[in-house]
């Protein structure tokens, strides 16, 4: 008991706000109600329109991050090639700037190349902010295979491109899910990047639409809605959480952090 | 045996082609989202640079100007007493969480999944729980009579329980895994000395985590120093604009003021501030590392 309660007592802490928020999103004031969850979905631009743009955006993010370092985590690993430190010191050093100072820049940039207000172009930045963690455990990855698997089939004649796809990318596969997870929540819930890179309501992903709710002048917030929406966003997360837990905390015991 | 790597100079000229080419769509995000960026804030740093319409050189009245900017002036201040207020609150609860839940016993898993699944939760997502959990009239704790985000100090102190709630597991995680580098011998070895559990936790303990201390750190302080997502939404930098942090006022001078220019000059400074700062925390690391 000496154990245990303490410990319980703060469980119990830490997972009293998710159950309250959603105790409130299903209470009215007769008790146990939907409603809450029906004037979400004709919020704005529709509840659906917002669930896709985070699809969208967490999807092009997710493969987009899992090609890239797929590809460069390969090429480290393997292959000898001028400027290969460098590029890869350089997109380690994505960790050291702090992202927020370099979205103002980002925002012009993506305007130039005609991808302002566009998810694909808000997905290519978190790609970019992914990079130095997802190209550091995919390197690894690579790495941690016996060069003698890939070398009896080179030696077959096998291009390197049949080996990756072939014999190495199955050997990689916890380094993919644990890359691809980190990739689903960081771009599914951030919020300061969509906020400034998106300027259009109706292609505003879940946070910034669900923010929004709150910074109306008109009309008083509808609390339970609020939660609704918290509910939306979190439940996806916290159920990914818990059922892919070991591959999060791998990402964690990589070292990965440390850059 | 036969290695391949070591066959003839056309060989391995091939192998150093397909190297570039695999590296290149990592090359071409690296150039164009993070190394053009970084060339082109310093440049709109040195141009009057409005939201719409043409720019024009204007340097380097960007970066003399901010000294004349009393609301940045109040944010770095600001922002420095919640960088120190959060760092060391949560240190000391990550670092008491984690030693809570560093055995393995029967049910340990549950409660390490407890304290860290609020860090499943997005940042923005949490910052609105609180919206409505810290909200008198709607949430369960208004019987308490307190003003949450009435006054500076209250909305300081509330969102400050939300980034320990918040980020308190995800701290705790990374100090599990120093915790758990330690091995079991050296425990066992101090307590066959006689060390009780204090000189355990002193001599033993914490010197051996430090290097993960310090990773811990670098991400609390540099995380603080850019704070955003909770005082835009869980406060709206108020109540008088008391909790306006630094990267708020870029938003602010970028989209409410239309002046770009002057956001890129606060961006590069921050941005060279921090760098240093990491700069100096990484070598601080590695030197606790190489120790």
């Amino acid at each position: 008991m000496r154990y245990y309660s303490p410990r319980l007592a703060l469980a119990v802490i830490f997972l009293f706000p998710l159950i309250w928020s959603g105790w409130a999103s299903v209470q009215g004031p007769e008790g146990f109600t939907l409603t809450h969850y029906r004037s979400i979905i004709g919020f704005g631009e529709g509840l659906a329109t917002y669930v896709g743009n985070s699809l969208a955006l967490s999807g092009l993010t997710v493969v987009g991050t899992l090609v890239v370092a797929t590809l460069g985590g390969y090429a480290f690993a393997r292959f000898q090639f001028p400027g290969k430190n460098l590029l890869f010191l350089t997109a380690l050093a994505i960790l050291m700037v702090p992202y927020a100072t370099i979205l103002i820049p980002l925002y012009v940039l993506l305007d130039y190349v005609g991808l302002q207000n566009s998810l694909l172009g808000l997905s290519l930045v978190f790609v970019m902010f992914q990079l130095p963690f997802a190209l550091y455990m995919m390197r690894n990855s690579f790495e941690a295979i016996p060069r003698e698997i890939e070398e009896s089939a080179l030696v077959d004649g096998a291009g390197s491109l049949k080996v990756l796809l072939t014999v190495l990318l199955p050997a990689v596969r916890p380094g993919l899910v644990t890359v691809g997870l980190f990739a689903f929540l960081a771009s599914w819930n951030d919020f300061f990047a969509p906020l400034i890179l998106l300027s259009d309501g109706a292609s505003f992903p879940l946070p910034v639409a669900v923010v929004s709710m709150t910074q109306r002048t008109f009309g008083a917030i509808d609390y339970g809605v609020l939660q609704a929406g918290v509910m939306v966003m979190a439940v996806p997360c916290l159920v990914l959480f818990l059922v892919l837990q070991r591959h999060y905390v791998r990402g964690f015991m990589s070292g990965a952090l440390r850059g | 045996m036969n290695d391949v790597l070591t066959r003839p100079t056309r060989f391995r000229r091939s192998r150093a082609l397909a190297g570039w080419a695999y590296a290149a769509p990592t090359a071409i995000i690296v150039a164009v989202l993070f190394i053009a960026p970084l060339v082109l804030v310093v440049v709109m740093s040195l141009h009057k640079w409005p939201l719409l319409g043409p720019a024009r050189p204007n340097a380097p009245a960007n970066y003399t100007k901010i000294p004349d900017d009393p609301l940045f002036l109040d944010s770095v201040l600001f922002t420095l007493k919640y960088t120190v207020i959060i760092t060391i609150l949560l240190s000391a609860v990550a670092l008491g969480l984690a030693l809570l839940v560093q055995d393995r016993r029967p049910g340990v898993g549950f409660f390490r999944t407890a304290f860290f699944l609020p860090g499943a939760v997005g940042f923005a997502a949490a910052a609105l729980l609180f919206y409505g959990l810290l909200n008198n009239d709607f949430g369960p704790f208004g019987f308490l009579g307190v003003n949450w985000i009435g006054s500076p100090n209250m909305a300081l102190t509330s969102t400050i329980l939300l980034v320990l709630w918040r980020f308190a597991g995800f701290n705790m995680l990374i100090l599990l895994t120093g915790l758990q580098a330690i091995p079991i011998e050296v425990y066992e070895a101090a307590r066959a000395d006689g060390a009780n559990r204090w000189q355990i936790f002193t001599r033993i303990t914490l010197p051996l985590l430090r290097p993960t201390l310090a990773l811990m750190l670098i991400l609390s302080i540099t995380g603080s120093l850019l704070a955003f997502d909770q005082f835009f939404i869980f406060t709206n930098g108020g109540p008088d604009n008391s909790t306006v942090s630094m990267v708020m006022v870029v938003y602010r001078n970028a989209f409410f003021r239309f002046d770009l220019g002057g956001a890129a000059a606060l961006s590069v400074v921050l941005l060279v501030v921090l760098v240093a700062l990491n700069a100096v925390q990484m070598r601080i690391l590695r030197g606790a590392t190489t120790k």
